[in-house]
């Protein structure tokens, strides 16, 4: 079967400042992979170059076989750092503006799981916390029917209890065959629900590796090992 | 009883351990269904992949059996319950007298510490 997510030599460039330097990278389906690195690595970089928001300087990057386009929006569900919703949305707005977008938004789906967080169809992004606005957003991206699901630092900036319900939210709602790659520096919250990592540094791929072979074989967690990888 | 995961250690053997604990303990009693892989993964707070490696490894002891259209259970074979209860007790002892013997005690003061702190627990 064809990978979910394939880098080839891909190489993105910043008016003469390297992001990405050439990277290869297979993703398979049916995973939860991290993307792990520290500021400024091209975690954000990757991500959008998958969504199709960026185009690569050279190399390339297919989605199920394909170049990020038309076809491939369809089947990627984009979570991004800063949000594009607009903060007078209600949240019945925002329910029907993803409706009318994705053919495969599932909003009885998504209402439940807002209606059981106690949002209510008319409330305003503007008046909620953060917290509730990542969670709202979150939500949307989850209740889409996709097969690469990119979620960039959903857990930023909330409080340990918000991690843990968007992390549930995450590992309950992605479907086995579909993939969710999550791009995040919070190690030790998001390494339980992870199948791979990726550590990415200074445009580089460090390291690709399933969670359970790094703790086999370094006996180690993530976290520490992310932190030897890293040190500055 | 929570799952308790520690960060070092691969996390499906962890869940092996832990799900042989809750049959030991009868928590999942003999014969019982099993919730699906998707729901004891998010109570367990763990990808549903690892969850479903777990309880591949558990099938395979024979600890646990699938039925096609039904789900998975418990294996009914109390005999073999019993036996891991017993294998679990052993290891325990076994990691007890170790911790014991590093800190200079002989077989027969363990005895009689043991006895000790039995008699004071029972009260």
């Amino acid at each position: 079967m064809t990978p979910i997510l394939e880098c080839r030599a891909l190489a993105k460039v910043y008016s003469g400042r390297r992001a990405l330097a050439g990277i290869n990278l297979t993703v398979n389906r049916g995973r939860i992979v991290g993307l792990l690195g520290p500021n400024g690595s091209g975690k954000t970089t990757m991500i959008k170059l998958a969504s199709g928001l960026l185009t690569p300087t050279s190399g390339e990057i297919l989605i199920d076989g394909k170049r990020p386009g038309v076809q491939t929006k369809r089947q990627v569900s984009y979570l991004p750092e800063r949000t594009y919703l607009e903060n007078w949305m209600t949240v019945d707005e925002m329910l029907h503006f993803f409706s009318d977008f994705y053919d495969n938004f599932n909003l009885p789906k998504a209402a439940e799981m807002l209606q059981r967080l106690g949002i209510q169809p008319g409330d305003r992004l503007k008046t909620m916390s953060k917290g509730t606005k990542e969670k709202v957003q979150l939500i949307l991206v989850m209740s889409r029917e996709a097969d690469l699901y990119l979620l960039d630092e959903p857990i930023g900036g909330v409080d340990p209890a918000a991690r843990d319900y968007i992390l549930h939210t995450i590992i309950s709602n992605y479907n086995e065959n579909a993939t969710v790659l999550i791009s995040t520096h919070l190690i030790s919250d998001v390494e339980p629900v992870l199948d791979d990592v990726i550590f990415i540094n200074q445009g580089y791929i460090a390291l690709t590796e399933s969670v359970d072979d790094i703790r086999e074989q370094q006996g180690k967690s993530v976290d520490a090992l992310f932190r030897e990888v890293f040190r500055c | 009883m929570n799952w308790d995961l520690k960060s070092d250690r691969p996390i499906y053997a962890q869940l092996i351990e832990q799900m042989e604990l809750r049959i030991v303990a009868g928590i999942y009693q003999a014969g019982e269904r099993l919730p699906a892989v998707r729901d004891m993964a998010a109570q367990a707070e763990v990808n549903p992949n690892t969850m479903q490696k777990a309880l591949a490894e558990l099938e395979r002891r024979g600890l646990v059996y699938t039925q096609r259209t039904s789900g998975r259970f418990i294996t009914e074979d109390r005999e073999m319950i019993r036996k891991l209860r017993d294998l679990l007790a052993k290891t325990q002892v076994e990691e007890f007298l170790e911790k014991m013997r590093s800190l200079g005690f002989s077989g027969q003061e363990i005895r009689q510490m043991m006895e000790q702190v039995l008699e004071g627990t029972e009260k």
